[in-house]
């Protein structure tokens, strides 16, 4: 299979960035390095390319409708502007994909997961009904993500839109030198942070790539590539389709209930939803933090009583605590926060400690 | 990227520094590179014996675990304990203060299985 690139390929090239196959992309995993990358976002800015996302217009008279059959999360609540994390659960509750779902004048753009993006949309398109179009925006959108303390000075620098006052998980449609694009204040880090999507011609991409990072300079402003992302993120204990959450895995067991609106009218995997809860949970995703020097790997088995009773979902290095963290789901009574739970690592059993998520506390 | 003539390598990315009977041990330039940022280093305590092959340790990057092997039969007559706090180092310079092992050799006749720098190279495409 030939890997698609982004418009920012030649870029990750020329700045001999590590290449690697994801999601049927090549994609940049580290550009300097990924702890320096980690703490350049977590210190002042950096600049990601993540135009892998997926984005599937919805439009038509009935899109609310689909959107509230096929989401968790209550898109009703949604006016023009705001945005909502949001999953999509098959019947029986396993979850196809998490998303975030942008409400505009007369549309939704759903964001989905790049290596879920053929599946999400056949999946979408066996409950289409009504006048509802689906519109495929994936290839034709560049997604840049500025993401640190410094986003917002970098970027109002580049921009006259209203950065300053756009609260978290709200959009505006704005220019950034001159490209039109949508702009949230949203992101996967934990971070102050944007994410830009507009036109993915490769040179209107690379116009407002070198401008961000023109405007960033005097915050030392790094490339940021898929190593730090999935550090940041599992730092602030933010599920990783594939990893954290899938079709085996419910959002009220994955601690996502906060989305899951069982009150809304009826939706797919509600009713296998309200049985989960009904019956009460057997299992939690929790994170848990090593003493020693201890890093868990996604795959190595979690043992609770002497019993094996999972798998590292997630798992590295923390940059900032400078300890092994992971994810896993556990026994519900291992998951209260304090529980000691074991992970095999080489064959040795190490003890880890339940801990109250995000592991990074801000 | 940097493959010293006085060293032999393994197909497993070591390198080892023959000097009489004892041989200090450690990972390529190449192989830091393709790690990245090495956090740990857990190496074995001085008498353990090792066959040629054997793990002798392991080294954990940010996001991956690899084994370390012997390029050769031996003891353990030291290993490098800067490495427990300052890891990084083997990223920084992984042919000097990167080292992580040396062994007292034991098989001598086992160095012949080793590669020079030039067909090393030509291992890693470099």
């Amino acid at each position: 299979m030939t890997l698609k690139h982004t418009a920012f390929h030649p870029i990750h090239s020329r700045l001999d960035a590590k290449l690697i196959p994801f999601a049927g992309y090549e994609m940049p995993v580290q550009y300097a390095g990924i702890i320096e990358e980690h703490r350049r976002v977590r210190q002042t800015v950096g600049l990601f390319d993540v135009s892998h996302m997926g984005e599937v217009e919805v439009r038509g008279a009935d899109a609310l409708d689909f959107v509230q059959r096929i989401t968790v999360n209550d898109a009703s609540r949604l006016t023009p502007g705001k945005i909502q994390y949001s999953a999509m659960c098959y019947d029986d509750a396993g979850i196809v994909d998490d998303l975030l779902v942008y409400r505009f004048e007369d549309s939704f753009l759903l964001v989905v997961n790049a290596s879920n993006i053929e599946k999400d949309l056949a999946w979408m398109r066996s409950h289409l009904s009504g006048n509802v179009t689906l519109t495929d925006k994936s290839d034709a959108t560049s997604l840049l993500a500025v993401q640190g303390p410094k986003s917002l000075d970098t970027l109002r620098k580049l921009s006259d839109a209203d950065l300053t006052s756009l609260e978290y998980y709200t959009f505006l449609q704005g220019k950034i030198v001159g490209v039109p694009m949508t702009i949230s204040r949203t992101g996967y880090t934990g971070e102050l942070g944007f994410e830009m999507y507009f036109s993915s011609d490769p040179s209107t991409g690379t116009k407002v790539w070198d401008a961000i990072m023109e405007a960033g300079k005097e915050y030392s402003i790094s490339p940021a590539g898929l190593g730090a992302r999935d550090t940041l993120r599992l730092e602030m204990g933010f599920c990783l389709y594939g990893n954290d959450i899938d079709k085996t895995t419910n959002p009220l067991e994955a601690g996502l209930h906060w989305l899951t609106k069982l009150g809304k009218a009826q939706f797919c995997g509600r009713d296998a939803l309200i049985r989960v809860k009904e019956t009460g949970l057997k299992r939690k995703l929790v994170g848990f933090m090593f003493e020693n020097k201890a890093f868990p790997r996604q795959g190595y088995t979690i043992w609770c009583n002497g019993n094996q009773s999972g798998v590292v979902t997630s798992g590295t290095f923390s940059p900032s605590l400078e300890k092994g963290i992971g994810m896993g789901y556990v026994p519900i009574e291992f998951s209260q926060p304090g529980s000691v739970i074991h992970v095999s690592i080489r064959n040795k059993q190490i003890p880890a400690t339940v801990v109250k998520l995000p592991f990074l506390k801000k | 990227m940097n493959f010293p003539d006085n060293l032999k390598y393994t197909k497993d990315h070591e390198w080892i520094l023959i000097e009489g009977d004892t041989g200090t041990v450690g990972i390529t330039d190449y192989a830091q590179g393709e790690l990245g940022d090495i956090v740990f280093v857990e190496l074995p305590e001085n008498g353990k014996v090792l066959g040629q092959g054997d793990s002798f340790g392991s080294i954990e990057a940010v996001k991956a675990v690899s084994d370390l092997y012997a390029p050769v039969s031996g003891s353990i007559i030291d290993s490098n304990k800067n490495l427990e706090k300052e890891a990084e180092v083997v990223n920084k310079d992984p042919y000097g203060n990167g080292w992580m092992i040396k062994l007292k050799m034991t098989k001598t006749e086992e160095l012949s299985s080793l590669l020079d720098a030039d067909s090393y190279r030509a291992l890693v495409g470099q």
